[in-house]
């Protein structure tokens, strides 16, 4: 129970944005992953639940390999939920109609068994109180919580998070992160893109750098941000810190 | 000025407008909203179909769509409904004048209304589609669950228009031999010639057609702008 990342190349165009990446998520692994804007790294997470196509490499989600021709990306999704930095709520549907569409549409769920998931995954991200609300009443803080009960009411064995807190306000960003605590506490597996490299260094097993489309260093926190080895690393911590 | 305005008025206590006139009026009403069905159901549904295929498909396919488009939306429509009518001699069918209005009204509301469909689904955030495949969803699940609801709310107050405009447009089906509520109205004035008052009436039953359907479109547009 693995996601397997080997060797993977993405291009936009001409412009290649991912350039060889290779790395290993052991399920209940927390992965942070940290870098400059344009480094790749949110282009990687897409590419691993195949909402963009990659040119070359493999990954592995289970020993499915996600690009090749036949795999049902659709069934494989139901296992890696993914958070967008914009939370992109459904706003013709309330809170717990964002949250209960999945579960009814993809995985069959009656009416009743889909509200009780998706009541239990809102209370989950203390959200318990706004289910009969149209999501654009609702922050920002409160919108990408809903986002994240969303994606967990289809269950995953994964959680991919896309620089959810980067849109926030700043007062916005600590309930969002405390909602992440909780679920990396509970043992989900998470590769987490991010810009607070406090809260990177507090919850990951391990430490990415991505630098112009390469992984430039990994390893544990201690060593990724409190003593870094690369050059390149110990600059962009010193931008950002 | 008060004289005219006493003009106008003065049918109404001396006119020869009968009953038997009103319901006549009343049948060629019917007339009006019967094409206005007809031609708002087959136009809508055509205009979904080609809106949607406008709004996913390369250039090639969208280019021939929206000549043809442009076509039936740039001629006037009295040209259109003459055209059709000599085209079905000419090309042997025997359709009666109320099915020619009816398929020609359908075509020129299509024409409109794929326009309105094509915006309303281009409008939905790429990023929000996203989101909604990300979970797991299909493709056709993503249209019918997210874009559809939200091209819906975004194309309705110009469908709503569309709907009215073409209410209106079903008075040139006269031209080609339909006797709908403007031409029942005609009939009536050239025999009794009190035009205004005449006129009066026919005016205030387009309204009456019209104003229920504007005002659910106006309550519509209120609930889904509350969600806001």
């Amino acid at each position: 129970m693995s996601i397997e990342i080997k060797d993977v190349h993405k291009s936009f165009g001409a412009l290649e944005v991912v350039k060889g990446v290779t790395m290993t998520v052991e399920k209940g692994e927390v992965v942070s992953v940290i870098g400059g804007s344009g480094s790749g790294k949110s282009t990687l997470l897409m590419c691993i639940n195949g909402l963009e196509p990659i040119n070359s490499g493999h990954i592995l989600v289970d020993g499915t390999d996600v690009h090749a021709r036949g795999t049902d990306l659709n069934k494989l999704r139901r296992k890696i939920g993914i958070v967008f930095q914009q939370w992109n709520a459904f706003p013709h549907l309330t809170v717990l109609e964002n949250v209960m569409l999945a579960p009814r549409k993809v995985l069959g769920k009656s009416r009743a068994e889909a509200e009780a998931i998706a009541v239990e995954k809102l209370s989950h991200v203390g959200l318990a109180e706004k289910l009969k609300v149209y999501p654009s009443r609702l922050s920002g803080g409160q919108q990408q919580r809903m986002a994240i009960a969303r994606a967990l009411a289809m269950s995953p064995d994964y959680m991919l998070f896309d620089e959810v807190t980067s849109a926030l306000d700043p007062q916005l960003v600590g309930e969002v992160l405390d909602t992440m605590r909780l679920l990396s506490s509970e043992g989900m597996t998470m590769i987490v893109v991010t810009h607070e490299i406090a809260f990177a260094r507090e919850v990951s097993n391990r430490v990415a750098f991505f630098h112009k489309g390469r992984i430039h260093e990994i390893g544990p926190p201690a060593q990724v941000i409190g003593a870094p080895r690369e050059p390149e690393t110990v600059a962009f911590l010193k931008s950002v810190l | 000025m008060f004289s005219s305005v006493s003009a106008f008025f003065a049918p109404l206590f001396e006119t020869s407008f009968s009953l038997n006139d009103l319901m006549f009026m009343l049948k060629g009403a019917g007339i009006t909203l019967a094409l206005t069905f007809w031609a708002v159901l087959g136009g809508t549904l055509l205009g979904v179909v080609f809106g949607v295929i406008r709004a996913i498909s390369p250039w090639w396919v969208n280019l021939p769509i929206g000549i043809v488009l442009d076509i039936f939306r740039s001629i006037p429509l009295l040209i259109q409904l003459v055209l059709a009518n000599s085209f079905k001699t000419i090309i042997g069918v025997r359709w009666d004048s109320f099915t020619i209005g009816c398929i020609v009204l359908a075509l020129y509301c299509c024409s409109y209304c794929t326009e309105i469909v094509r915006s309303g689904f281009l409008a939905v955030p790429a990023t929000t589609r996203r989101a909604a495949r990300s979970l797991g969803m299909s493709w056709t699940q993503d249209l019918t669950a997210i874009v559809f609801p939200i091209a819906l709310r975004v194309g309705l107050p110009s469908w709503i228009g569309l709907t009215l405009g073409v209410m209106k447009d079903t008075a040139m089906v006269w031209w080609i031999g339909v006797v709908e509520l403007l031409r029942s109205s005609q009939v009536i004035v050239t025999r009794i010639q009190e035009p205004l008052f005449v006129l009066s009436i026919a005016g205030l039953i387009y309204f009456l057609m019209s104003f229920p359907i504007a005002r659910l479109g106006a309550r519509l547009e209120k609930r889904w702008r509350e969600n806001d």
